[in-house]
């Protein structure tokens, strides 16, 4: 008996390791060849509210990010690659820049350059204390940050993911 | 009968376990609350001694900032934190800086490129490297810049009495309307509670 409870945490540990796991497959500039709109609109917290509540698409997955940030720039082909292969089952990919509003250059060209697919909207909102806790309770305010939703439910995620986590997560939702 | 038992149980404890490994997740931000006492750390300074809490023995208490060299909201607020050494130092209130990040994985965090940056920018209090990732995870830090006020008690012990961000707005200095770490501070030193004891702030993730 004692074996079977150790056996049961040992497969749920492994798990768990196997899912705060950072790496994974890279995928690099795929879609260089697909003609994209890349304007982005900027908005303050209150116009953002809209995309993180009233999509009527089947799933939003609406991701915070920084051109400034590691960690998010390297997910980010993760959620362009989703977007190109969930394209069918109305998966709506919103990017949410947080990058400094001065600098609205240097995240024009990273668009061109990675030409990027997904919507995005550069948050332009600094009272950042205020929206923090309206985007999620639980978020403490780093970036990565990562949203799911549907009309029944909603996930919220202060992590990175592989390419595989994050189809496994969006899979729950279709 | 009794192999019935243990697989009831085994179920049992399987879905138990698994609503336990998905809570855990869930609220992975951890750590120390306010009005939690702290455990101290020693850890290298960029001049090469080992500073803890415990060498400040006049101090009432420390303002304890996880920052580093990358993230430019840390860049952003730089100025603010020397601003807040020279203000608070003398009162008792001294600064302390944590570089939470592996090096390893974040160059530009490496102990040198500390060095290099406290020379550059003249930083008038310890920045410290967390060798060994240790200490941040003890506070629940989960980014930079993310700021612990500590005040020290009687028998010696740092309480944590406010946990977030230096004020309301980390890109621009000149914006600033509400300073939720001097108003904390002020607090502590007049006597009064403190009004707003967590605030957040947009920072860049702790690069583990």
């Amino acid at each position: 008996m004692r074996f079977c409870y150790l056996f049961v945490f040992l497969i749920i540990s492994c798990n768990q390791l196997k899912n705060s796991k950072e790496g994974g497959v890279v995928v690099e500039d795929q879609f260089q060849d697909d003609l994209v709109d890349q304007s982005f609109k900027v908005v303050n917290f209150e116009g953002l509210t809209p995309f993180l509540t009233e999509s009527t698409s089947k799933v939003t997955v609406i991701n915070f990010w920084a051109t400034w940030c590691k960690p998010c720039v390297q997910e980010l082909p993760y959620f362009e690659r989703i977007k190109k292969e969930y394209k069918s089952q109305d998966v709506k990919m919103i990017l949410v820049s947080l990058d400094f509003p001065d600098q609205k250059e240097g995240l024009e060209m990273f668009i061109e350059k990675r030409a990027l697919m997904s919507e995005i909207i550069l948050l332009d909102d600094a009272n950042a204390n205020s929206w923090i806790p309206k985007v999620d309770q639980n978020w403490s305010g780093a970036i990565p940050a990562t949203i799911i939703y549907n009309q029944s439910k909603r996930s919220f995620y202060e992590r990175s993911f592989t390419y595989e986590e994050l189809e496994k997560e969006i899979k729950q939702f279709l | 009968m009794k192999t019935f038992k243990a697989l009831t149980l085994i179920a049992i404890l399987v879905i138990v376990s698994a609503f336990a490994a998905n809570a855990v997740r869930k609220n992975k931000v951890s750590g120390y609350n306010i009005g939690d006492v702290v455990s101290n750390f020693k850890l290298p300074n960029v001049d090469e001694k080992m500073v803890s809490m415990t060498d400040y023995k006049d101090a009432k208490g420390i303002i304890l900032i996880f920052t580093c060299n990358t993230c430019p909201f840390s860049v952003a607020n730089e100025d603010r934190i020397i601003a807040l050494d020279n203000k608070y130092a003398s009162k008792g209130y001294p600064v302390i800086a944590i570089n939470p990040n592996n090096p390893e994985v974040q160059p530009g965090d490496s102990f040198d490129l500390m060095k290099k940056r406290a020379r550059e920018k003249g930083f008038t209090f310890p920045y410290l490297l967390d060798k060994g990732q240790e200490v941040y995870p003890k506070y629940g830090a989960t980014k930079t810049p993310h700021v612990y006020l500590l005040q020290k008690n009687a028998e010696g012990a740092h309480i944590v009495r406010y946990i977030g961000a230096i004020d309301d707005n980390t890109r621009n200095e000149k914006a600033v309307k509400e300073k939720y770490l001097e108003n904390a501070v002020d607090a502590l030193l007049s006597g009064k509670e403190i009004e707003i004891t967590e605030t957040k702030a947009i920072g860049c993730s702790i690069k583990a």
